[in-house]
């Protein structure tokens, strides 16, 4: 959990986001209770609305589910929604930046695939 | 509760403190009402609250008119940054008072507030500190519980551990208590993210009305080479831009993906920033 937003970022985002990447990570697992509204916006002081936004994209997406008088909790499918999800989004997120930049310093694709590989040995992969 | 404001002018003399201002609070929310010094927020306050008189237009809460209206002034809880209460009272007679007033007066939590920023009940409100005396304004603003709680700069004289004891004791009773609480600051980077929804003052005007969340939604920040932020500006509304050594920085009305997509670095812009540079006097954009 960060201990503080980026106000420069749709505040809802960020919430689902952080709940997304503890049930990645494993801190959050099926079954288990996520934070509540209210939890979220008094940790962070931020809008109640804004954090129930978040968290209630999060129950359509089929990742967290309502429970009445209860509170919100993970669902089994959570982690592969997530990760379909992620893997959905890695292009946009990660991929395209990458390109941006390695165009930027005049890379060549070859040279990136280098890079990588040398990331492999460097870590054992 | 309902706050419709329709074409709403005061004018002392020849200046136009709120000059037709027309918009709508559906209520139950968190709101930042923000602007300069002089734009219109206290005089807006004082007709929403009852104490004043509109020169011309109308303002109505729940379809009725608040001017010394008796059902409307119990709902509504102005708290002003000075001169709140008598100096000659204790703050016990000052919680009688409001408790008298209000009607949803919570009298256990109004105790608890005063516990949690040292105050003593037997205390004269004369010999109160500022920053004690914001305090009591506080702490009589959140106990009154009234549907529509209004907060001009409360918190004069509070230091920064205490305000953000208020932020917390407001989010966790407004949550319990839903109802329509404005806040009129000039310490907005503190407060912005608890609004749900803000609107921008200037010299009586309202130059901007947007739910907080879409405003960090089409609101951009892009930096980048200046022939791409030129390219990319050239159909937005431009809020702020400066140039420097053949870069950019701007602050636009665009979508974020859009800017992404142009090889402009992007962010967002804080709400601070936002009504420091739509309130300015002139700007070439």
């Amino acid at each position: 959990m960060k201990k503080e937003l980026d106000e420069n970022k749709p505040i809802f985002l960020q919430i689902k986001e952080q709940i997304e990447d503890s049930i990645i990570d494993g801190s959050l697992n099926g079954g288990e209770r996520a934070p509540s509204t209210n939890e979220f916006a008094k940790f962070y002081q931020i809008n109640p609305a804004t954090a129930g936004k978040g968290i209630n994209e999060l129950v359509l997406e089929g990742i967290l589910i309502k429970k009445r008088g209860v509170g919100m909790f993970v669902t089994e499918e959570a982690k592969s929604i997530v990760i379909e999800k992620r893997k959905q989004t890695f292009y946009e997120n990660y991929l395209l930046p990458m390109k941006r930049e390695a165009e930027k310093l005049e890379m060549d694709r070859q040279e990136l695939i280098n890079m990588l590989n040398r990331e492999d040995e460097a870590h054992g992969n | 509760m309902e706050i419709k404001v329709n074409q709403l002018s005061k004018t002392y003399g020849d200046n136009h403190a709120l000059d037709q201002v027309s918009f709508t609070l559906e209520g139950n929310k968190i709101y930042g009402l923000l602007g300069r010094n002089g734009a219109g927020k206290t005089t807006f306050m004082d007709i929403l609250s009852g104490q004043m008189l509109a020169s011309s237009g109308d303002i109505t809460i729940d379809g009725e008119n608040p001017f010394e209206n008796q059902r409307l002034t119990e709902s509504i809880c102005l708290i002003k940054e000075a001169n709140n209460f008598s100096p000659e009272l204790k703050i016990k007679q000052v919680l009688k008072i409001f408790a008298y007033f209000y009607p949803n007066w919570d009298q256990e939590m109004a105790e608890e507030l005063l516990e949690t920023f040292n105050l003593k009940q037997s205390a004269k409100v004369k010999t109160l500190s500022k920053g004690m005396e914001s305090a009591l304004g506080i702490t009589t603003g959140l106990a009154s519980r009234a549907p529509i709680t209004v907060f001009d700069e409360p918190y004069i004289g509070m230091d920064a551990p205490s305000r953000k004891m208020f932020y917390d004791i407001l989010l966790d009773d407004y949550q319990e208590n839903p109802r329509t609480i404005i806040f009129s600051t000039h310490l907005i980077d503190e407060v912005s993210l608890m609004f749900e929804e803000v609107i921008i003052l200037k010299k009586g005007a309202v130059v901007l009305q947007e739910s907080s969340e879409e405003l960090r939604a089409k609101t951009v920040a892009v930096s980048g080479p200046k022939d791409k932020v030129d390219a990319y500006l050239v159909d937005k509304d431009i809020i702020q831009r400066t140039d420097l050594a053949g870069s950019s920085m701007a602050y636009a009305f665009g979508s974020r993906k859009e800017a992404e997509e142009a090889g402009l670095e992007v962010e967002g812009v804080p709400v601070q920033e936002l009504m420091i540079h739509l309130t300015e006097k002139k700007k070439g954009a």
